[in-house]
């Protein structure tokens, strides 16, 4: 009564925002209260971002949003409006290039998702109106409509379910395209509705649409003929979501609740935040350089110009006079322009198809992970599946691996092994003498019969505390049922017939319970309106009366059943895990996943009174949660413990040797996980993460009880000592010293993480992570999920920054898979959420080991490859340019034709180093494989600090210069032909270009180790590509053009024997340094004397070579040049003296 | 910085998670064994060792050094002689004719400068005009020309193209060939005399043709209507350039190397690549075997000095060369070779060494011996 008015009232109120009221069937309550109908969106689902009409301008501002589309647009602008150097084509064109695929790709994107859209919103559904069933579109669905949907058809909207053509009311329920769990699930009825939907006159409460799939609470008030409305609470089980399919089930109706966007399937829509990998992070901050270089080049021009026309005659001689207009211009908006002018001429050297290119490398080159047969699993019938591509070379960068135990290391595939009833431990053997399979491995013996009360209590708890369902296929239930009925004494013959059963539950422990009572005679035969029946070891069915389901959840860590027996009895049966069972049961340890049962026998008014407790809070429409928590906790106390479950968890295949492997690549594994530390220690153990001789450290609540004094001395104490062991007293050069294990547990993590007061708890923090940081693995028990995302954030936001990935299978794991750099999730068994919220999913753990060491690694050099040598090619692009700047008087002449400046990005050197970055394997895979420590070479982003930065730097500003002043010297003849005619500035630009090509092709051929057929077609066919397109470009007097800059040049420059001599000579000289690299590179250490036969890749960019070895062949390459110069402006007149002299 | 928000993907985001797994999910679907799927392809794995590297070395040495040489040689075998003409110094011949320039002047201002060739030019001689600090590339001064009225477009020829402002047109009559290039083309008149030892002063025939590209005098550059035309007649309309004396029409006497096909305005309208400079003026053909094109003695220069390059510090210059396979006289890739191969030699002896002694340490450590 006290539930119904406080509910009662609450309809009267103004309608809060929180809830909403739906009118069941639009009949409106009240006859005295106008019928306002509220105004909820309609069922259409638009997930398309764009009209026909907005697409063009709202694209074009969506693309134009992001700072690089918005740079290049500037740069075109400025082009088109000031005076600039280039035509607006040589920019325009890339950028409309790109724009252009993009709106394309996101335009049948869209389209595709309008052909989604218009798939769901039109799909017919029956609506049922006034006693008739109408059809209709899906999208016309209105909140409150009575909805009816048929077996195997999908949910057009989320329901409230009112009826069912089940008998026991209730209606299973697939949600594998909500979150890939495929299993079905029971959703139940509206208690007490009535049959006769059209007479049904109830309003509905509920709060406004959120987004959780598995949280919903709303309360549905009945009216029956001017009677005290009924109130009915209504949590997710009621609620059937949009985009689940019904099964085995005819056909329901439901209430619409949701419509349209608002449905829980909509509201997920969103998508998760965007990880932001390493590499572009290292890719803006050498933008940003490369910006500061284009500033000052711009700069450094516009200033000398102004200096130079302050000489006399040099402005404007007579030969060169200036426009009216130019004349009038004021002189600091000239020079504003000025700069602007040079800006554009430089513009270059920021590449637009970088962004273009790592894109498609990111994109194409993540299909090698889902195409990599072996990380199909022939049993999932499932391969590899990537969920971003953003990420990839992220994996070649991992230095910490966050694992999380049950189904990621084990199979999670649990196993029924032994079981303590009272004190005595009953162990289970296949091939059991015993009759009931029992084996009482201790215990006196003649006592077995006093027990065998508390035993059938311990198997009818395990066969009652669960929330596992049968598994009915349609034409076998039945069957299934007879041959479960027919069970025979003979207990050896059944097993196979037993097996067949099917047993469904959200964790793999529930079914391994159930299966495990099975064993021992105690078969659980389903749930049959609201009654569960289980078959005794004596055959008989008991029925008991399902009172309560107190719902498993990760913080207590244990799940309750209130059933009533047929003699009346009302029981709580608990199971959880240990250290949640024992603080509440009046009070054993071995390295199994353990599983405590206590019951307790509830008096008539107990019951009522949790009974109360239960509905009310379950009636709540806010605080649920913590309501229920509290009525749990109240509940389950004074309980006594019946007994102990033990449960094997396997390991998964191969899980040692990924370990070792990871350990061996220097990534340092941390065990994260719920379980309690000695079976998680074990594992560990198992696993090889501990070594014999690690040494642990061990921080848990056990350790900090032994002092006897206050635990946050104790804390204090151990902590100062682990630091003082693991990390001062540590040799730091030395890789063979002791090796130390870690171990904490939740309580003490919250402790050291919340101490009491604030400058202790950051100190604690970092002598927590100093010592971890020096051991090899860490295990972290006892976790509770937040704190598995807390521990994440805790070592990604410590010094250096570490890269973090994270594995999990479950839906516990989903936090830190969140908060990792990377996030893998496994295909197992507790579902798909870990999958659905990672960046890449794997069927097995054992597959990490690729993915990290060859994928990964390889990933990782290929893009910082491309990176690099993407920002090298446009600076030796455009340093002549900048050069040439003071040879024209800085008046902003283009070195090359405009032709050239277009396509030396976009076809000239573009495909080689996206096959490159594709296809590059500088280690093959079998050896990275092998050779775990190779994933070292790479670590850190080693490959795109400012060290190898700086080294592609000055190679593209050597290249430059060189190929720059190398013509420059030739030129200082220009009759370079054997017919005494000149050559012009187009010819100049077009040997530096020519040099700049092949140099740039062939240094990125000099690095590629790899050469498939792709690469040749490539690389020799840009080559080629350029030279036909040279030909082609300067043959024809092209109509559009206003000037034939290029006419015949190219040909004429193959004409000249003395263009081919300096062509070859700067190519060679350019690529000189690159071979001397690798002549001087030595192997060093035993471990890559080792590994000389396969370290064929110069690594002059991680740390094996030292910066001197650089500057000193660059001082060498250089050399020569300078040589030149010295000669030709001092030798010369001696040498020519001495020729003379012959 | 730029990249911060650059991002091709955040359209993506939406899309992945819709479906179930999204992206490229093989549900059931064992993925195809090919060789590219499964990053297998057949490749050639070169490495490039000391072992392979070396050789490349010495024989990058052993090529380079020869054609070094060669190049060497051939670049000293050729005869070149630079004869400043600028008149900036008080003692030059054309010391006057610098002084008093101006444009409107209607008297050409002449003079002669003598010169003695010390060596006696075997082959063809190739005249060239040369200028310096003459920004010939200057982006302004490039751009400033129509390339559809050199090709005898006759529609660009009464409308010259903006890019020739200033130079587009004159008294409201367009100027034919406009641009800057074309009005500042170098009309120095220059003459050769051999000072025969027994007095007479023999003028040395010097040919004007063969000194632009043939494509370009063929292709790229022709008269509006044909080069058989009246030409007087297709120029009808438009006047000359400002600083012209003659109007474009009346280059040669010629036919052939007339209005915009005469070499000399081809040639000037390809624009040299630096400030310093030398064109190509005239050819001195040779005559026989027997006699050298230009013998030994003493020659006289005769120069009609038309073009001003005082006013931007600029210098003139004649330069006579003859010319080999690999074209007129430098010696910059013959010493470039020569460095490039010697340094190549070197590293390779040095490596080789170091190499040697290398391989040795981890042997039996018998250097000494």
């Amino acid at each position: 009564v006290r539930v119904c008015t406080y509910a009662c009232g609450c309809t009267y109120h103004p309608r809060r925002v929180d809830s909403r009221t739906i009118y069941v069937g639009h009949r409106s309550s009240s006859t005295n209260e106008a019928f306002i109908p509220p105004k909820f969106c309609d069922n259409r689902i638009v997930s398309s971002k764009y009209t026909v009409w907005n697409f063009l301008p709202k694209n074009l501002f969506e693309q134009f949003r992001r700072i690089a589309n918005f740079y290049f647009l500037i740069i075109f602008l400025v082009q088109v409006i000031v005076d600039t150097p280039t035509s607006p084509v040589t920019s325009g064109l890339p950028l409309f290039f790109v724009i252009t695929v993009t709106a394309i790709k996101q335009g049948y994107e869209d389209w595709l998702r309008h052909k989604a859209d218009n798939e769901v919103n039109k799909y017919p559904v029956t609506v049922l109106e006034q006693g008739r069933r109408i059809r209709k579109e899906s999208e016309k669905i209105k909140v409150g409509d009575v909805v009816e949907v048929e077996e195997d058809v999908t949910f057009p909207c989320d329901l409230i379910l009112l009826q069912s053509s089940r008998d026991d009311d209730t209606c299973f329920v697939t949600t594998a395209s909500l979150d890939g769990e495929s299993n079905h699930k029971t959703h139940y009825t509206v208690p007490d509705t009535e049959k006769d939907l059209e007479t049904l006159n109830a309003t509905i409460e509920c709060e406004q649409p959120q987004p959780d799939l598995y949280k919903f609470v709303g309360r549905m008030h009945i009216y029956k003929n001017d009677q005290e409305p009924a109130v009915r609470s209504l949590g997710p089980e009621n609620l059937l979501l949009k985009g689940a399919t019904l099964k085995n089930t005819q056909r329901i109706c439901g209430v619409a609740i949701y419509t349209g966007m608002e449905t829980k399937m909509a509201l997920n829509y969103q998508g998760k935040s965007q990880k932001r990998s390493a590499v572009e992070k290292s890719i803006n901050a050498f933008l940003l350089v490369y910006l500061c270089i284009l500033v000052s080049k711009a700069l450094v021009c516009t200033t000398l110009k102004y200096v130079w026309q302050g000489k006399p005659g040099q402005d404007e001689p007579w030969y060169n006079e200036k426009t009216q207009r130019e004349k009038d211009t004021n002189l600091y908006l000239k020079m504003f322009t000025d700069f602007l002018s040079f800006m554009v001429l430089f513009n270059f050297i920021i590449p637009v198809s970088m962004y273009v290119t790592v894109e498609m490398q990111k994109f194409l080159g993540s299909f090698f992970i889902t195409w990599d047969k072996d990380f199909f699993d022939p049993e999932i019938k499932e391969g590899a599946l990537v969920n971003t591509s953003d990420l990839n070379e992220e994996l070649g960068q991992v230095e910490y691996v966050f694992t999380d135990k049950t189904g990621t290391l084990t199979q999670n595939n649990m196993e029924f092994i032994e079981c303590c009833i009272d004190g005595f431990q009953y162990k289970y053997r296949d091939a059991s003498s015993d009759l009931d399979g029992f084996c009482v491995t201790d215990g006196p013996l003649n006592k077995v019969q006093e027990k065998a009360g508390r035993e059938e209590l311990f198997l009818r708890a395990l066969c009652l505390c669960h929330t596992v369902q049968v598994k009915e296929s349609s034409e076998q239930g039945q069957g299934q049922r007879d041959q479960v009925d027919g069970f025979g004494l003979d207990g050896e013959v059944l097993p196979p017939l037993r097996e067949q059963r099917g047993f469904i539950a959200s964790s793999p422990d529930e079914v391994a319970l159930v299966k495990g009572a099975m064993r021992f005679g105690f078969t659980f035969l389903g749930l049959e309106s609201k009654n569960m029946k289980i078959l005794t070891r004596n055959n008989d069915i008991e029925m008991y009366e399902l009172l309560h389901v107190l719902n498993f959840d990760p913080v207590r860590r244990r799940m309750s059943v209130i059933v009533r027996s047929k003699s009346g009895d009302t029981l709580l049966f608990c199971k959880g895990a240990d250290s949640s069972i024992f603080p509440r049961v009046r009070q054993e340890e071995e390295g199994y996943r353990t599983l405590c049962v206590a019951y307790k026998n509830l008096s008539a008014e107990d019951y009522a009174q949790a009974d109360a407790g239960l509905m009310e809070a379950r009636l709540a429409l806010q605080d649920r949660e913590q309501k229920l928590m509290a009525v749990y906790n109240q509940v389950e106390t004074g309980m006594s413990l019946i007994g102990a479950t033990a449960v094997e968890d396997r390991l998964q295949e191969e899980a040692a040797e990924t370990m070792e492997a990871l350990q061996g690549a220097g990534i340092k594994v941390w065990v994260l996980t719920g379980d309690k530390m000695e079976t998680a220690k074990s594992t560990c153990y198992a696993c090889r993460l501990f070594q014999r001789n690690t040494e642990l450290l061990e921080l848990t609540v056990r350790t900090l009880e032994d002092g006897g004094r206050r635990r946050e001395e104790r804390l204090h104490e151990l902590l100062l000592e682990y630091h003082k062991k693991a990390v001062q007293d540590a040799p730091t050069w030395s890789s063979a010293n002791q090796d130390y294990g870690f171990i904490i547990d939740g309580a003490t993590l919250s402790m050291v993480l919340n101490s009491s007061s604030e400058s202790n708890s950051s100190r604690y923090k970092n002598l927590f992570l100093q010592i971890c940081q020096n051991c090899t693995s860490v295990l972290c028990c006892r976790m509770a999920p937040l704190q598995k995302a807390q521990i994440v954030k805790m070592v990604k936001n410590s010094k250096g920054s570490p890269i973090t990935l994270s594995i999990g299978d479950g839906a516990n794991d989903v936090s830190m898979i969140l908060e990792a750099h990377v996030g893998i999730g496994i295909k197992g068994k507790e579902g798909r959420q870990a999958v659905r919220n990672s960046d890449y999913a794997i069927p097995k753990l054992k597959h990490l080991k690729k993915l990290l060491l060859a994928h990964g690694h390889l990933y990782y050099v290929r893009i910082a490859h491309l990176v690099q040598y993407f920002f090298y090619k446009n600076l030796c692009f455009i340093l002549p340019q900048f050069l040439y700047q003071f040879f024209c008087g800085y008046s902003q002449q283009p070195l090359y034709d405009a032709a050239y400046l277009t396509m030396y990005n976009i076809c000239f050197t573009s495909m080689p180093i996206l096959a490159y970055s594709l296809l590059e394997q500088h280690i093959c895979i079998e050896v990275l494989l092998d050779n775990a420590a190779l994933y070292r070479d790479i670590a850190k982003n080693g490959m795109l600090r400012w060290r190898p930065f700086l080294y592609w730097t000055l190679l593209g500003v050597f290249h430059g210069l060189l190929f720059f002043f190398g013509v420059r010297f030739l030129f200082s003849n220009p009759a370079l032909q054997d017919n005494g005619q000149v050559f012009g500035n187009w010819s100049y630009g077009t040997i530096v270009f020519t040099v700049l090509v092949f140099t740039v092709t062939l240094k990125l051929a000099l690095d590629t180790r790899h050469w498939t057929w792709i690469n040749h077609f490539v690389i020799w066919g840009s080559l080629l590509f350029y030279v036909f397109f040279s030909f082609f470009w300067g043959g024809i007097i092209w109509p559009f053009l206003k000037q034939q800059r290029l006419y015949f040049v190219f040909a004429n420059m193959l004409s000249s024997v003395s263009a081919w001599l300096v062509i070859i000579l700067l190519i060679l000289l350019s690529l000189l340094p690159e071979i001397l690299l690798v002549v001087f590179h030595k192997p060093r250490g035993p471990r890559q004397v080792e590994l000389r036969h396969i370290h064929t890749f110069p690594l002059y960019f991680t740390h094996s070579f030292s910066p001197r070895f650089i500057y000193l062949f660059h001082f060498l390459t250089v050399l020569p040049l300078f040589s030149l110069w010295f000669w030709s402006s001092l030798m010369e007149p001696i040498f020519n003296i001495f020729i003379r002299g012959i | 910085m730029m990249a911060t928000s650059y991002n091709a993907k955040d359209e993506d985001g939406r899309v992945t998670v819709c479906g179930p797994g999204g992206g490229p999910l093989l549900r059931g679907k064992k993925p195809e064994n090919t060789a590219l799927k499964q990053q297998r392809l057949a490749a050639w794995q070169p490495v490039l060792t000391a072992g392979t590297a070396l050789p490349a070395l010495f024989a990058v040495g052993l090529l380079f050094i020869p054609v070094g040489v060669g190049l060497f040689v051939t670049s000293n075998n050729i005869r070149e002689l630079e004869i400043d003409y600028t008149g900036a110094d008080a003692s030059s011949p054309c010391f006057s004719c610098s002084q008093s320039f101006s444009w409107n002047s209607t008297r050409p201002c002449t003079c002669t400068v003598p010169f003695y060739l010390e060596q006696p030019y075997e082959s063809n001689v190739y005249v060239y005009y040369g200028l310096s600090n003459f920004y010939q590339n200057h982006r302004r001064y490039v751009k400033s020309r129509d390339d559809g009225q050199l090709n005898g477009n006759e529609k660009s020829l009464t409308e010259p193209s903006k890019e020739c402002e200033p130079y587009a047109y004159r008294d409201n009559e367009p100027i034919a060939p406009c641009g800057a290039i074309a009005n500042s083309m170098f009309n120095d008149t220059l003459e050769l005399f051999y000072n025969d030892p027994n007095g007479t002063k023999i003028q040395i025939p010097l040919n004007a043709t063969g000194i632009a590209w043939w494509t370009d005098k063929h292709v790229k550059f022709g008269n509006p209507g044909g080069n058989d035309q009246n030409l007087s007649a297709a120029f009808q309309g438009t006047t000359r350039p400002v600083n012209w004396r003659r109007p474009v029409y009346e280059l040669d006497s010629d036919r052939g190397n007339n209005g915009f096909v005469n070499e000399d305005f081809i040639v000037w309208m390809r624009t040299a690549a630096l400030p310093t400079f030398r064109k190509l003026y005239r050819i001195i053909g040779k005559k026989d075997n027997v006699v050298p094109t230009l013998p030994r003695g003493n020659y006289t220069l005769e120069v009609v000095y038309n073009y001003p390059v005082r006013s931007f510090e600029g210098r003139k210059r004649v330069i006579l060369s003859t010319i080999s396979w690999m074209g007129g006289k430098n010696p910059f890739l013959g010493v470039a070779y020569i460095a490039v191969g010697a340094v190549c030699f070197f590293l390779g002896v040095v490596l080789l060494a170091m190499h040697h002694k290398c391989g040795n340490r981890n042997g039996d450590g018998d250097i000494s011996n």
